[in-house]
């Protein structure tokens, strides 16, 4: 009799456990770390629709994302975003994330050239971490009183724009203005001692040029309420952002300096701990359909990956883009290697003096 | 019987606590310790050391920064006393009836809204197209645009107002139990009110003085979206230099040290102003 009901009880538990196990089909999750605009309400409402996968979003940066998924060893995210140049580097030194499977990824609709710089700057033992999204630059905004004194990075140190401008105290920045100081930083990663040397001389420059700057800006908000209203006229900042304010002002344009705009990729990356890879390739697949990444780059002003998106893209944004690239501008971004280790030890330090200068 | 019972209700009511202190207190401040020993050799290997701890004496911007967060933290305290204690003593001596709970509750208000909202309150005042410069403009006092944000003056107002509830409430607390023929007879003894003030007023009200200034300390001290915010391009704050070395340079080791540091250093700057002011904890916490 007791035997019975222990059995029973078993059983009992046995089936219930069967049902909490099949119960993920039913109501599937997607947790995706990501950056604003990469996921509009539209989109994401279409993908519940189609798949019955609940979409479960945080909004992240580059450090963030990293910071968070190295506290969890790659845990509590199924799908995240990372730039490209951010993975190798991060893998190697912490394993968050796993390889992608890429016979599960309709290349088809992706751009064959991003596919193959993606492959290549994302891989490590053979095996590639990263799909390309989403793409963009950083250069300059400016207004167009000063648009003749403010054609490249350096020029943000220029008399005539003093305590008119801003830009971060980011890695950028720094490449910006080695680039426009005539170096090519990119060429020298792996060889310290000629990048500590060019770092050396960005932080001169830097350290020179801060009586310049307005404030260093930290978030896209900040800077876009800076220049709207007119407290800065020329920023180092993304090409995104230059568009949005060239809507509500034609003033304000982004443009492309003369020494090029440094191009990022912003990719899909699987955590090593995703407990739903099958709808993490789902989200991948769908979005990158042209039409659904004509959504995306309406909502955050960045071109993706996908082919033929772009008949798709509101015609204004369409507009301005042209507007800031030209052919040659566009030969001439300069696209981030990934980053060798080390690197960003020497740059933190580079950054702290120069936030410490007086 | 009994004792086991009230043994066991003892241990009751101290699970709580212990819980916190372990889980929340000690067992992140051991692992920040064990980790800022730890010196990264290469991708995946470790060694221990104690190179953090030399960076922050010869990497000068680190123990500069360290400096200049600790006076400005003092001056922020100092103020913050300066501007509570007059509030302080209205409220407590001043005050009667209906009018004191008011009074208190207009202190308390503008902490029902979160720090950041507080510091963009101040932005949206001080800066070069807030409303401050507009009026002056207005009124014709300036000819253009006044930047009044992004430097060290603006990150002090921001701080005192953050801080002054802190400086208030013991303030009133001590100063309310004064008994207030001890000032009556302190002005027929033949005391001016510098006398007074100095003989009388401050000596009963120290412990609330000492505690108020502690806290109003450890909070600036440990302070980040006020300097940062309304700082500007000169704010190095020491806990934005931590918060730089976990989240952006992914340097969890020279942040850890970095956060010992200010631990230490901090505590041992209270100490100090215990002794100088002739205070010991217990008095003043209790």
């Amino acid at each position: 009799m007791n035997a019975n009901k222990t059995r029973n009880a078993a059983l009992l538990c046995t089936s219930l456990l069967a049902v909490t196990a099949a119960s993920p089909l039913l109501a599937e999750e997607l947790r995706l770390i990501t950056w604003g605009g990469y996921a509009p309400d539209e989109v994401v409402t279409q993908f519940e629709d189609e798949t019955g996968i609940d979409v479960k979003i945080t909004l992240s940066n580059n450090e963030d994302m990293i910071s968070k998924l190295r506290a969890t060893g790659g845990a509590g995210f199924d799908l995240a975003q990372p730039s490209q140049d951010r993975i190798v580097g991060v893998q190697r030194q912490f394993n968050v994330y796993k390889p992608i499977d890429y016979s599960r990824i309709n290349t088809d609709q992706l751009q064959p050239s991003m596919v193959k710089a993606t492959q290549e700057a994302t891989a490590l033992n053979g095996k590639s971490f990263g799909v390309p999204a989403v793409w963009g630059t950083s250069g300059l905004i400016v207004h167009s009183s000063v648009a003749d004194t403010v054609k490249d990075y350096t020029d943000l140190c220029d008399p005539a724009v003093a305590g008119k401008v801003s830009y971060r105290l980011k890695r950028p920045t720094l490449m910006g203005f080695a680039f426009a100081m005539g170096m090519d930083p990119f060429a020298a990663y792996n060889d310290r001692d000629e990048y500590a040397s060019i770092m050396a001389k960005v932080e001169d420059k830097l350290i020179e040029c801060k009586a310049n700057v307005k404030t260093y800006w930290t978030g896209g908000d900040q800077l876009l309420s800076l220049l709207r209203t007119g407290e800065v006229t020329a920023a180092m900042a993304w090409d995104a952002g230059g568009w949005k304010l060239n809507a509500e002002n034609p003033e304000i344009q982004f443009v492309a300096p003369e020494s090029g705009a440094l191009g990022w990729i912003d990719t899909f990356a699987i955590p090593r701990r995703s407990e739903n890879e099958e709808a993490a390739y789902k989200w991948i697949n769908f979005v990158m359909q042209p039409e659904i990444a004509a959504k995306i780059t309406n909502a955050s002003g960045n071109f993706t990956a996908s082919k033929a998106a772009d008949e798709f893209v509101k015609a204004d944004l369409r507009d301005a883009y042209r507007a800031s690239f030209g052919e040659q501008a566009i030969t001439n971004i300069k696209w981030y290697p990934p980053v060798p280790p080390g690197l960003e030890a020497t740059e933190g330090q580079v950054l702290d003096r120069v936030q410490a200068a007086n | 019987m009994k004792s086991s019972a009230s043994r066991l209700s003892l241990w009751l009511l101290l699970t709580p606590f212990l819980l916190w202190i372990v889980l929340l207190v000690l067992v992140p401040h051991m692992q920040m310790l064990r980790v800022s020993f730890q010196v990264r050799e290469s991708w995946d290997t470790l060694a221990w050391g104690l190179e953090q701890y030399q960076n922050f004496f010869t990497e000068s911007y680190y123990w500069r920064t360290f400096v200049r967060t600790g006076v400005m933290s003092l001056f922020t305290t100092f103020l913050t006393l300066l501007v509570a204690f007059p509030v302080a003593w209205y409220i407590a001596k001043m005050a009667r009836g209906r009018s004191k709970g008011i009074l208190f509750l207009a202190c308390l208000i503008p902490f029902w809204a979160s720090e950041l909202v507080r510091t963009y309150g101040w932005m949206i005042l001080l800066r070069e197209s807030g409303l401050f410069s507009s009026w002056l403009q207005a009124l014709g006092w300036a000819d253009g645009p006044v930047e009044m944000l992004y430097n060290d003056v603006a990150v002090i107002i921001g701080l005192v107002y953050n801080g002054l509830l802190f400086m208030v409430v013991p303030l009133v607390t001590t100063l309310d139990g004064m008994d207030e023929n001890l000032v009556e007879a302190g002005y027929d003894l033949g005391g001016g009110h510098a006398t007074v003030l100095r003989e009388v007023v401050v000596p009963w009200a120290m412990p609330g003085i000492v505690s108020g200034c502690i806290v109003v300390f450890m909070l600036t001290l440990g302070s980040y979206l006020t300097p940062v915010l309304m700082g500007g391009k000169d704010s190095a704050w020491f806990t934005e230099q931590i918060f730089t070395q976990f989240i952006t340079r992914f340097n969890w080791e020279q942040g850890a040290a970095l956060g010992v540091l200010l631990l230490v250093l901090s505590s041992v700057m209270v100490w100090l102003g215990l002794k100088l002011s002739g205070q010991s904890l217990r008095k003043v916490m209790g």
